[in-house]
């Protein structure tokens, strides 16, 4: 029996609106309700769904950054409470998220500095991820001097580096151009298989979604957001956009996708 | 709308500054006679200059109408700052302001950026000295310059002091502001990485607010000389403020013109030496020129 890296037991999700003294506080509707799932270590997981959704609060909650109304969070077995070094998180905006001050080799080997590892031991380990994402001549640079696909490298660089059990990316290549895209999908499937981590990978991109994950969970609109279906693609990499396996696979989410699940 | 601006000047202005003009054509000895000229108007125009040459041309014109002492000719001025640098009047009087100034500025900078931090980061230390800070700063240095004096003599102190109350409010309000204004994903990519809210208090907001700090010590830098001018005028016996104070018994308005511009040499050259380390030491904090960015 495979080990469970993420389980979800009925979470939900309501964003407390704001109380004043002169308002009473009213309660929001659900963004998240009912959230059931198992995500399988190793597993390459996507969420796909609309803007606004829901799908990135359910990662942030997953990630810590975000406290859930109801429900159960597990990451290997333990509640999520709190933000953590076992999963490391790769955002969309890479300005914001990477520090500028840094060089790329200093904003790989951040979170061991943090973990009081000596230069002497961190040193290996950041040329190591650094050579993964291929950004091994570009080590004394500074993100300023770096493309938005580079900027992206170094964020997943440095989330391995603090070798997370999880890899949660959200929307990470959306602000690509088509072509870096591509290259990024391959690289970080590449990443994947040679590393073995559990990934969660955001997007809302359907051609994304099929192109790369091995699990595909649609989430309905919102409010009252749910995951609508899990659909499992059992094709290897790299896969061929074009052939009519794949065609039929962004039909079936696209039917999904657009309705939020079939008709009730 | 620059190169309007500029245009414009060209064709009100031709004849005064030929001589900068000359200075700067000795390279493009290749290029027609009107482009050279052009080009030579534009080095000039560029780079400010232009600015200065109208003023001495008005300043001269106006001097020659009103005559006299009443508004001395850019002449006369030069001769007053000769005579106040032959007797050394000038050089002591420039050391005193200089060091009241960067004995206030740096005191008043150590003490506002960890305060700015502290007050930014933790919600009940802003609840406790913000409202203070909000209404202070209201209050300019000078009014508290009778009260200096009494608590802390007639010394270097008061008027240090004074000094540094004037840094401290733009250097505590621009830290303030950078600690808040901080992205949330950048607190967030660090504790995904593990980091305790003490090292993310190092190692990312401090950093993250750099370009805010800057701006505050660059400003407290203006409301230092401003102060220090005021105190020298009403309570002291030396510096550039005293100068131009004491000038007006003799009657010698070339020595106040000196004065003025010897304030402005202050305030123009230690404020382009800040820019030029926040450029070059800086820079990775996202600090960058703004005249230069936007050309």
């Amino acid at each position: 029996m495979t080990k469970i890296s993420i389980e979800l037991k009925h979470v939900s999700k309501r964003y407390q609106p704001a109380s004043s003294l002169f308002k009473r506080k009213t309660s929001s509707p659900l963004v998240l309700k009912d959230i059931n799932l198992m995500i399988p270590t190793g597993e390459f997981h996507v969420f796909l769904g609309q803007s606004g959704c829901g799908k990135s609060t359910l990662l942030n909650i997953i990630a810590g950054f975000l406290p859930k109304t109801g429900g159960e969070v597990l990451v290997n077995g333990s509640e999520v409470t709190e933000p953590g070094s076992d999963r490391g998180v790769v955002f969309q905006n890479a300005d914001a998220a990477i520090f500028p001050w840094l060089t790329v080799e200093e904003n790989v080997g951040y979170g061991l500095k943090m973990q009081h590892v000596s230069d002497k031991d961190r040193k290996p380990v950041v040329e190591r991820s650094l050579n993964l994402v291929g950004l091994e001549e570009h080590a004394d640079k500074y993100p300023y001097e770096l493309s938005g696909g580079m900027k992206q490298r170094v964020q997943i660089a440095r989330s391995i580096a603090n070798d997370p059990s999880i890899l949660i990316l959200d929307e990470p290549f959306g602000a690509l151009d088509a072509q870096t895209r591509r290259t990024m999908q391959n690289e970080l499937i590449d990443i994947w298989q040679k590393t073995g981590k559990t990934i969660l990978f955001v997007t809302h991109d359907i051609q994304e979604a099929a192109y790369l994950g091995q699990k595909i969970s649609i989430f309905s609109r919102s409010p009252e957001s749910h995951i609508a279906i899990t659909i499992p693609v059992d094709r290897p990499y790299p896969r061929n956009v074009y052939s009519s396996e794949n065609e039929q696979l962004v039909n079936t989410l696209n039917q999904y996708f657009e309705v939020g699940g079939p008709v009730k | 709308m620059k190169a309007v601006r500029v245009k414009n000047l060209e064709e009100s202005t031709p004849i005064t500054d030929s001589v900068h003009q000359a200075e700067a054509l000795g390279a493009k000895a290749e290029a027609g006679i009107g482009t050279r000229l052009k080009d030579g108007f534009l080095f000039v125009a560029k780079r400010g200059l232009l600015a200065w040459v109208l003023l001495l041309v008005v300043w001269q014109i106006a001097a020659t109408v009103m005559g006299g002492s009443f508004l001395p000719t850019p002449l006369k001025t030069l001769a007053g700052a000769q005579e106040l640098i032959k007797s050394g009047t000038l050089q002591s009087d420039l050391l005193v302001s200089l060091f009241r100034i960067l004995c206030g500025w740096l005191i008043g900078t150590i003490i506002a950026v960890p305060l700015g931090l502290v007050i930014g980061q933790f919600k009940i230390v802003r609840w406790l000295i913000e409202p203070l800070i909000n209404f202070f700063r209201f209050v300019p240095a000078i009014g508290f310059l009778t009260l200096f004096l009494l608590w802390f003599g007639v010394g270097e102190v008061s008027k240090v002091a004074l000094i540094i109350y004037a840094t401290m409010f733009p250097i505590i309000i621009n830290t303030i502001s950078g600690v808040i204004a901080i992205d949330p994903l950048k607190i967030e990519s660090a504790q995904s990485q593990g980091a305790s809210k003490f090292q993310i208090f190092y190692s990312v907001v401090i950093p993250s607010s750099v370009p805010s700090i800057f701006t505050g010590v660059r400003l407290g830098l203006g409301g230092a000389i401003i102060a220090i001018v005021a105190a020298e005028m009403l309570a002291a016996q030396n510096g550039i403020g005293y100068l131009i104070y004491t000038s007006r018994l003799y009657y010698r308005t070339d020595w106040i013109f000196v004065g003025i511009f010897i304030l402005g040499f202050i305030g123009f050259l230690s404020d382009t030496l800040l820019r030029l380390f926040g450029n070059v030491v800086l820079k990775k904090y996202g600090i960058s020129d703004s005249r230069r960015t936007t050309k």
